[in-house]
């Protein structure tokens, strides 16, 4: 058995901010020895003398070299992420600094931390249950405010509180059931089967409310999967940077580790929007009619959202209608965008207006009616629907617990049409209880009981 | 004056008298200590063995090689099979019996038992040396020697009785309470508690008017709880009645309440829920205007009458004048009155899953003194601290059922990690895996075991083979023979159950609700003749097996999955004041239980799913 107690002793260190470019950087230490290892390097004011909660300017020096000047920011135990001795060394964002920084300190002691090692040691020192620990996963890794919302809510339990609701209910709904089988002989009145079924009904919407949030909460997580479809020469890449440009958003090309394409991701209007490269209409000549490529095609169903793009200088009627008529049948929401407004005639632009009045009009090369496709954009994926603030799935266990219990559910009204005994639904009943205890707690038997006790007159 | 004993009982009740018999059936010598040979094995409550639970723990006792199941055979009066109308896992055999053949068949066969010696004397304390139990100490002042020791007191240990304002040390009525053993114990460690339990009044059945109430027959086709052949169902039965208070019996009771114990507060041990005195259901459930009193037989040959459902400790005379008022009841006489009995148990966390105490080695505790309730409870924890008393004398490996094995797993597991506050009864609802223990199956599930260790015999593993070869013959047999539509649609169709358009195998149709093996026979010959050679036991499993097939499919799968945290062993040593995230509670609870696996920490209360995680983390899964 590994044990990782003798671990706990050990002073870690890492990189708190995302690796990469960035203005600054904040290299985090946390166990018992943080301040004392922080201070050898630290040449200001004497760290170990300093009050928790206070940040201090100065340099950190490799013997007589400067690596950096830095601001250190300490936080004493229990007072911190970790309620363990911290000191976060703010550094400029530099790969190369901040490797200097980080060996250094190794050599004074502190180990690398493992990935997830600073959550894990709150989690082991009680800062949060684990709910909460996964939801501050993916707090530091919302890139978005509606994402950052949806994390916050979760670790204040908002989450918690509707599947605890919900598993009172259940927990009600099967001590009326084992009230039937463990007490046959007793006087009582049995609860019907049709109240059974609207009291599953009930449940089961909730729970299908729960999971299909979950596909938003992967949005808000996630960004919205976005494609821009048209033929190369629409204008694409020019309408990619142009939005790119005007949010001066951080670009990240990131070459998923399990995905072999390259995506990039811009903030509009606080929504993270992923678009995805279809490599296949970026490089062959085609048209959409042409985008045989079937990886493209299950590329453009999986988006939540695709632009057609299409240059006015170099596009028929014909052509368009097609299109747009093989964009309907694929079913997801779309864009007409209309590009290169100012190279077109004005036949087709009035034809365009006359038989797709909500073709948006742009140029993207000078950037005109950006702001328009921006807003018709965000009024397509409707932004208001994520920030109501409502419970949002956004953790994949959670959400496989609630298929499982949705499955379980489904069966139970299964069995109630199928007319099978109390036995049966009382299993499958259970088994929704134990999906719902994998995301907060286990349910006793005991529970069933006291609340059987508690209602019916039971005993001879 | 005395031999050492491998095993000294003390106490002949239910759980006494399992522990006497299985260690000695193992090959220990067995000396059984009672206060007095004439009441050995009594019914001190109402006389009948089984029922929702119990009855499927009676069987297991049974296939253990226990007798817990063949006395209540022979002493049964009445057979019922509860729960008929619901699946397999619910049916529950229930037997009323004889009160007083019901003793007299314990008594024969422990006497008939080689190796099992008694001694008719107060026991008041054990011989402890160096934190292991040496033997016991009685009123006599004698000392005999025992390497091992099974205390089943039962309600005895500074019993007291109440009725209306009266109270009186005694064990049973009429029967003294015992003295000692509970201070020694807390002397020496233990924590001990009051709990509460009662008995309505019993009275005489020719002052009663039957024409008033309802018949309640046994079975028309009764069954039995032993798996041997060395017991037969009833040929003849006796027949209960139901009937029930009103409004003018609950006005009567009421005017005794200021006399009554339970609300004075001379009682203050805490009493089943589940198992509530008259009074008690009364007043809290004062909206309902009558309750079901069950009308209970005593025996073949006794007018003697239990009255189940009107347990009290009302003063005397306010019984007799509210039972007057029960339709039927108009010129009851009395026999005794009913009575709320105190006692002491000891919380059942200090226990191993064994049965034996942690404190004091080879020091076991089965049946109320670990806080249970009922017959079946107690026999089952007997049968348990009577085989492991042995195997700890033999030095051989102790014998734990898991809760996916038997009730009595379930039963000894709840009690161990979770302790009681109210004297412990069993529901199906407390097993998690309850359509895995059935009573059809518990010979399948439990005999092989029960034949490892020297208690079932041979001949019942032999039995249990044979089911199991003529089960798997069925379902072969049913997977194989095709039924003519032509042929077999019209009697479907005159059972209203829906036509088959093709050639259809005989399993296809066992999946359909109300319709079975006796149904096939009905349609094909060719299964008529298979089975007649084929026991119905088998042929009842045959169809259990593949009517719930897929449900029981999905327990086993959900079995497996909780069980793999039993895989992740916590060491003994194991410091949880390090674990600063522990909540108080749970870090309280797993330093006094002391958890071997992460399993049964899951299931003890107070551990929270939070600590549970925090301690997966920290074992390092």
């Amino acid at each position: 058995m590994s044990f990782i107690l003798q671990d706990k002793e050990d002073t870690i260190v890492a990189l708190a901010t995302p690796q990469g470019v960035g203005a600054i950087a904040v290299i985090r230490l946390s166990g018992p020895k943080a301040i004392s290892i922080a201070n050898e390097v630290f040449k200001g004011k004497n760290l170990e003398l300093q009050p928790s909660h206070t940040v201090h300017f100065g340099t950190i020096k490799d013997g007589d070299r400067i690596i950096d000047e830095v601001l250190a920011s300490l936080f004493k135990a229990p007072k911190s992420f970790t309620k363990e001795d911290v000191v976060e060394i703010s550094t400029h964002g530099s790969s190369y600094i901040v490797n200097q920084v980080i060996k250094l300190l190794i050599r004074k002691g502190a180990r690398p931390a493992k990935p997830g090692e600073f959550t894990q040691r709150a989690f082991l020192n009680g800062q949060f249950d684990l709910a909460q620990a996964e939801a501050v996963a993916d707090l530091i890794n919302a890139d978005s405010e509606a994402s950052h919302q949806a994390a916050l809510n979760q670790m204040r339990g908002g989450f918690s509180g509707e599947i605890t609701s919900l598993r009172e209910r259940l927990i009600h709904f099967a001590s009326m059931i084992e009230l039937e089988l463990d007490f046959t002989e007793e006087d009582v009145e049995f609860a019907s089967r049709e109240d059974l079924r609207e009291l599953v009904e009930k449940l089961l919407r909730v729970v299908e409310q729960l999971i299909s949030s979950f596909d938003l909460g992967n949005v808000i997580k996630n960004g919205v999967p976005t494609v821009i479809a048209g033929k190369p020469n629409a204008g694409k890449s020019t309408l990619l940077n142009a939005l790119l440009n005007e949010e001066k958003a951080i670009v990240s090309e990131i070459a998923g580790t399990t995905r072999d394409f390259i995506e990039d991701e811009i903030n509009i209007g606080g929504m993270i929007f992923r678009f995805i490269d279809t490599a296949g209409l970026r490089e062959t000549t085609d048209t959409i009619e042409a985008m045989g490529v079937s990886r493209t095609q299950e590329k453009m169903k999986t988006a939540s959202l695709i632009l057609y793009l299409f240059d006015l200088g170099d596009t028929d009627m014909v052509e368009i209608s097609r299109d747009i008529n093989k964009l309907e049948n694929l079913g997801v929401p779309f864009l007409k965008v209309a590009n290169k407004m100012d190279k077109s005639n004005h036949l087709l632009i009035n034809s365009l207006k006359e038989k797709h009045p909500d073709t948006i009009f742009i140029s993207a090369g000078q950037k005109k009616n950006l702001d328009l496709l921006k807003d018709k954009i965000l009024e397509l994926v409707n932004l208001d629907k994520f920030k109501t603030g409502n419970t949002v799935v956004t953790n994949i266990r959670h959400y496989d617990a609630l298929t499982q219990t949705r499955e379980s559910l489904l069966d139970v009204l299964r069995g109630i049409d199928e007319e099978i005994t109390n036995d049966f639904l009382a299993m499958d009943i259970r088994r929704a209880l134990h999906f719902l205890g994998e995301i907060t707690g286990e349910i006793t038997t005991d529970d069933l009981l006291a609340n059987i006790f508690s209602k019916f007159c039971i005993g001879k | 004056m005395f031999d050492t004993y491998d095993v000294i009982v003390v106490g002949a009740g239910h759980a006494g008298c399992e522990a006497a018999h299985a260690a000695a059936e193992m090959g220990s010598r067995v000396l059984l200590c009672t206060m007095n040979m004439n009441t050995i094995a009594q019914m001190s409550c109402n006389p009948a063995m089984g029922g929702v639970a119990k009855g499927q723990i009676i069987r297991e006792i049974d296939a253990l090689g226990g007798k817990s199941g063949i006395i209540s055979d022979k002493s049964m009066i009445q057979f019922r099979m509860l729960n008929r109308s619901k699946g397999p896992a619910m049916w529950s055999p229930r037997t009323q019996n004889d009160r007083m053949r019901f003793a007299e068949d314990w008594r024969l066969t422990l006497e008939n038992t080689p190796n099992v010696d008694f001694w008719q004397e107060m026991v008041n304390g054990l011989i402890i040396k160096n934190g292991e139990v040496k033997g016991v100490r009685t009123g006599l002042g004698l000392e005999i020697p025992g390497r091992s020791v099974v205390l089943t007191n039962g309600t005895f240990l500074n019993g007291i009785i109440h009725i209306g304002e009266k109270q009186f040390g005694g064990g049973r009525t009429g029967e003294s309470a015992a003295k000692g053993i509970t201070e020694q114990l807390i002397k020496v460690g233990f924590e001990s508690g009051r709990m509460k339990t009662g008995t309505p009044p019993r009275v005489d059945g020719r002052s009663l008017d039957y024409s008033k109430m309802e018949i309640q027959f046994g079975d028309e086709r009764p069954g039995k709880f032993s798996y041997s052949n060395e017991t037969k169902p009833l040929e003849q039965q006796k027949n209960c009645w139901i009937t029930y208070t009103n409004k003018s019996v609950h006005e009567t009771l009421e005017t005794g309440f200021d006399r009554s114990p339970m609300f004075n507060g001379r009682i203050q041990g805490l009493g089943p829920r589940y198992c509530p005195s008259i009074e008690d259901k009364i007043n809290r459930f004062a909206e309902r205007d009558r309750h079901q009193i069950f009308v209970e037989p005593e025996g073949w040959n006794t007018v003697e009458i239990y009255v189940n459902g009107f347990s009290t400790s009302l003063p005397e005379d306010v019984q007799l004048k509210a039972l007057r008022k029960i339709e039927g009841f108009e010129n009851a006489k009395m026999f005794r009155p009913g009575y709320a009995i105190e006692y002491d148990f000891f919380q059942p966390t200090q226990l191993k899953a064994t049965l034996e105490t942690k404190l004091i080695k080879n020091l076991f505790f089965a049946g109320q003194i670990n806080g249970t309730t009922g017959y079946e409870e107690a026999a089952s924890q007997g049968l348990m601290a009577g085989i492991n008393a042995h195997q700890n004398t033999r030095d051989k490996s102790p014998f734990i059922l898991n809760r996916s094995d038997a009730y009595i797993g379930v039963l000894i597991d709840d009690l161990i990690n979770k302790g009681t506050e109210e004297p412990y009864r069993m529901f199906t609802s407390r097993a998690e895996f309850r359509l895995l223990l059935r009573q059809d199956n518990a010979d399948l599930r439990l005999t092989p075991l029960g034949n490892s260790i020297g208690l079932a015999h041979e001949s019942r593993v032999m039995k249990v083979k044979k089911k199991e070869e003529e089960t798997s013959k069925i379902i072969e047999l049913l997977d194989q023979i095709k039924l003519d539509p032509e042929y077999a649609n019209p009697y479907l169709m005159s059972l209203e159950t829906a036509p088959i358009k093709e050639k259809t195998i005989l399993s296809k149709l066992v999946k359909r609700p109300n319709f079975g093996i006796k149904n096939l026979i009905q349609i094909s010959p060719e299964l008529e003749k298979a089975l007649s050679a084929l026991s119905i036991d088998a042929q009842e499993q045959a169809e259990i097996q593949i009517k719930y097939e897929s449900y029981i499919t999905k327990e086993k799968q959900m079995a497996d999955k909780i069980n793999h945290l039993e895989g992740y062993r916590i060491p003994q040593s194991f410091n949880y004041e390090i674990v600063k995230a522990l909540s108080a509670e749970g870090k309280q609870k797993l330093n006094k239980i002391r958890p071997e696996t992460l399993g049964q920490a899951s299931r003890i209360s107070g551990v929270s799913p939070a600590d549970l995680s925090i301690l997966t983390v920290y074992l390092g899964k």
